[in-house]
């Protein structure tokens, strides 16, 4: 699903790329060195017995020989697969597509217990996979050995049963209880069938496969359009459960068709530019980067090379730009999708006229001249009437042989857009100073625009500069690029850019200086002159510094405007940035340490007081309770206290306001209970003696 | 007249000093604790005058802790006197209780405010 949505992502994108005209490229080298990136096997294997035969399939049809070799391992798992009773339709079918690539050497008896399991199925299916699994399988056993009996005995019942899950406009059902219907299921309903007529032991009821014609018809009037002429199918519903993207559709449809042409006799009443659209299609996503789109791109172009309804014939061509000096020859290639050479055909120029005006066509039907050595179809020399430019030639393949009609595809006529280039000459360029009033020339220089320049002139701001110069084409007619510039930078950098007109036959830019003063901000001073001329088709494009002029300009008035300031340097923003300096407030001066130490032994001296006059008056502890219990409250509430205390230290120190405060709770309920119990019963005792 | 100034003055220290003695000694301890208290305060004034002020609230801490606590004690002095008629019904207990209880609460602040 994400692959193909990826794929169809990379399609849209080409698409979008290619939009106006399109060239289609056939399968070439890149895409055989990405195969091999792609279906890379790890350990020696591919995931499963599918992986395997996409990678075998996409080697084999890209011709390439240095392949991953995967035999012996393969072999084993298809053997297994086979010998296997609990492997499903699906797995049968895988490992047989596998064998019909590697010729594994598998029993014959295996072969026949698989096919009469698998017939015993197809008479018993319902759903449209389980019918193109095995009739596929059986068809993979007739081709594999000739020695098993794989037919069908009810070849019309089994055709019908499967026919009966087909829509109205072409499409088909997975089964008969799911009403949704698929494009997808229809090509898988087309191979089906097709294997069924293929394995039929009695000839078919003719009218089934007419009306199945009838049903490939319709099917493809849902085909859907790009603008560059590529023909695609998509499903039509986004949320079924197993969504397939456009490529894996398209290619499934591909599948069907082809496979029922090659059974069945008589044509099938396509036209031919919706098969080339297909090819354009599968072409046009360039390299998917998945196995799975990869190998459906690479199978259904394959598939479409060899089909019996039509084979389509992609023209390109090597180069789309062509240089008129150089001589070089238009030259086209028309292959096959998958780049072999084509039959007998000559390619015609119908017309060709300038982009962008379709009336005027420069060329009118040519023949191109065909190379057998090289493969190549060309025209020798251009007409006279094309000269540098960009161009649309319109090409049409014509078939020599009557016979190739009914078999390619050709698809009528395919625009190209070209481009043909040229050395441009530059004729007459010179550059002068002239006076304003009088008109006459102060100072002239010619100018060699194709080599080195390097002119020195002044000029006041009552003088004009003037520069000219013609230009040709090869063919000798007046060329008009798409960018004349002339620019002149100040030493301070100050640029000021002017585009070159043109008037008839001549380039010619006069700068008055008397005028240009307030845009040139009256800056006086070098200016460096720079010249460009420059066009998509002009092969010496080029940008040169002419030389330097000296520009004498009056002092600027007060009200004048200033030169811009210079854009920064971008890279100046990514550099280092200033250093930024903290200022910090300067500490307070502090007493010397000693007068601090001095003062805090001073503090303790009024406690020394205090403690001697304690002394002194002959304080005594007799009033402290001497009974065990009062006695201990009488510790505890003076441990409390000195707790609290300690908190206050601590909470000075370290703690801070919420864990004091919760402490501090707790201590001082504890405080208040010793408290009270010691207090009142020293009040009690008091008392007591008081009364007594 | 000098002299008998400093006779008078003697004579009344030492009437002083004799009536002072009569004093309970608890409410003497009292008187201690508020001179203590005084006297670190006023080491604390001399050595902010000598230095300056910076840190200003460590100074105020220390100042208004002691003073805080002088001004506690000379209440509970007035609370625990016997010849006050009016704390009569007030055991000194409760006012020893309401004396430490409020100086918790002062030291706290204090410590807060210490920084």
């Amino acid at each position: 699903m994400a692959g193909s949505l990826a794929g169809f992502l990379v399609l849209v994108l080409a698409v979008s790329i290619s939009e106006a005209a399109s060239i289609f490229q056939p399968i070439s080298d890149s895409h055989r060195s990405a195969a091999l990136e792609l279906f890379a096997p790890t350990d020696g294997s591919f995931g499963s017995l599918e992986e395997t035969y996409e990678a075998l399939r996409t080697f084999e049809i890209l011709g390439i020989k240095e392949k991953p070799d995967i035999t012996t391992g393969s072999c084993q798992s298809v053997s297994e697969t086979l010998g296997s009773s609990s492997s499903t339709t699906e797995d049968l079918f895988h490992a047989l597509k596998v064998n019909s690539i590697l010729k594994c050497n598998v029993d014959e008896e295996i072969f026949q217990g698989v096919a009469s399991g698998l017939k015993a199925v197809v008479n018993d299916a319902s759903s449209l996979l389980d019918f193109y699994y095995s009739i596929g399988s059986l068809v993979l056993i007739k081709d594999q050995t000739s020695k098993v009996d794989a037919l069908l005995g009810d070849a019309d019942g089994i055709f019908r049963s499967i026919k009966a899950l087909s829509q109205s406009d072409g499409r088909w059902r997975y089964s008969s209880n799911n009403p949704e219907s698929s494009t997808y299921a229809a090509g898988l309903a087309l191979e089906a069938l097709a294997g069924v007529v293929s394995l039929a032991s009695s000839d078919l009821d003719q009218s089934l496969i007419v009306t199945l014609k009838n049903d490939i018809v319709k099917l493809f009037d849902s085909i859907e359009k790009y603008d560059d002429g590529s023909f695609y199918f998509d499903e039509k519903l986004v949320d079924a459960r197993e969504h397939q993207g456009p490529l894996s559709t398209t290619s499934s449809v591909v599948q069907g068709l082809t496979a029922f042409a090659s059974v069945t006799s008589g044509s099938i009443n396509l036209p031919g530019d919706k098969i080339l659209g297909l090819a354009k299609f599968f072409l046009g996503i360039g390299i998917p980067g998945n196995p799975k789109d990869f190998f459906n791109q690479v199978n259904s172009l394959a598939i479409l090379e060899s089909n019996r309804v039509s084979v389509p014939l992609i023209l390109s061509l090597p180069a789309t730009v062509l240089s008129l000096t150089k001589k070089d020859q238009l030259k086209v290639k028309v292959n096959t999708v998958l780049g072999s050479s084509a039959p007998p055909l000559t390619v015609k120029l119908v017309r060709a006229f300038i982009s962008g005006s379709k009336d005027s066509s420069v060329i009118k039907s040519l023949k191109l001249e065909f190379d057998p050595e090289n493969a190549v179809h060309f025209l020798d020399v251009l007409p006279k009437s094309v000269d540098v430019g960009s161009y649309q030639f319109v090409f049409e393949i014509v078939l020599d042989d009557s016979v190739d009609k009914k078999v390619y595809a050709t698809g009528g006529q395919t625009q190209v857009p070209i481009f043909v280039t040229g050395v441009v000459k530059i004729d007459n360029a010179e550059i002068a100073v002239v006076d304003s009033d009088l008109g006459s020339v102060e100072a002239q220089k010619k100018l060699d625009l194709a080599g080195e320049n390097s002119v020195s002139l002044s000029a006041n701001h009552l003088q004009k500069l003037r520069l000219s110069f013609q230009l040709t084409t090869p063919l000798g007619s007046i060329f008009k690029p798409h960018q004349a510039f002339l620019k002149l930078r100040h030493e301070t950098k100050v640029e000021h850019i002017f585009v070159v007109g043109n008037s008839g036959k001549q380039f010619e830019i006069i700068l008055d200086f008397l005028g240009l003063v307030e845009k040139f901000f009256y800056l006086s001073g070098r200016y460096d002159i720079q010249f460009t001329v420059g066009d998509a088709v002009m092969e010496n494009s080029f940008l040169q510094d002419v030389g330097r002029v000296e520009l004498d300009l009056p002092e600027a008035p007060e009200k004048a405007p200033r030169p811009p300031l210079q854009p920064v340097d971008p890279y100046s923003r990514y550099g280092p940035k200033a250093e930024i300096t903290h200022i910090f407030r300067a500490p307070e001066k502090r007493p010397p340490k000693e007068l601090s130490l001095a003062f805090l032994g001073l503090t303790l001296l009024p406690f020394i007081g205090f403690l001697i006059g304690l002394l002194r008056i002959g304080v005594n502890l007799k009033n402290f309770p001497t009974s065990a219990l009062p006695a201990t409250f009488a510790v505890l509430f003076h441990l409390g206290i000195a707790a609290v205390l300690l908190l206050y230290v601590l909470f000075w120190l370290k703690l801070d306001l919420f864990t004091t405060l919760k402490t501090l709770g707790f201590l001082g309920v504890f405080l208040m209970f010793v408290g009270h119990r010691i207090l009142s019963h020293l009040a009690s005792t008091s008392s007591k003696l008081k009364s007594a | 007249m000098a002299k008998s100034t400093s006779k008078d003055a003697q004579a009344l220290i030492q009437s002083l000093r004799s009536a002072y003695a009569a004093t309970p000694t608890n409410l003497k301890i009292i008187d201690l604790y508020v001179v203590f208290a005084i006297f670190t305060a006023l080491i604390q004034v001399v050595y902010m005058a000598i230095v300056g002020s910076f840190p200003f609230n460590a100074f105020l801490s220390g100042v208004l802790s002691c003073t805080g606590t002088a001004v506690l004690a000379v209440c509970l002095r007035i609370q625990v006197n016997k010849e006050n008629k009016e704390f009569k019904d007030l055991p000194p207990e409760r006012a020893f209780a309401d004396f430490v209880l409020c100086n918790l609460v002062l030291h706290l602040v204090i410590m807060n405010f210490l920084g």
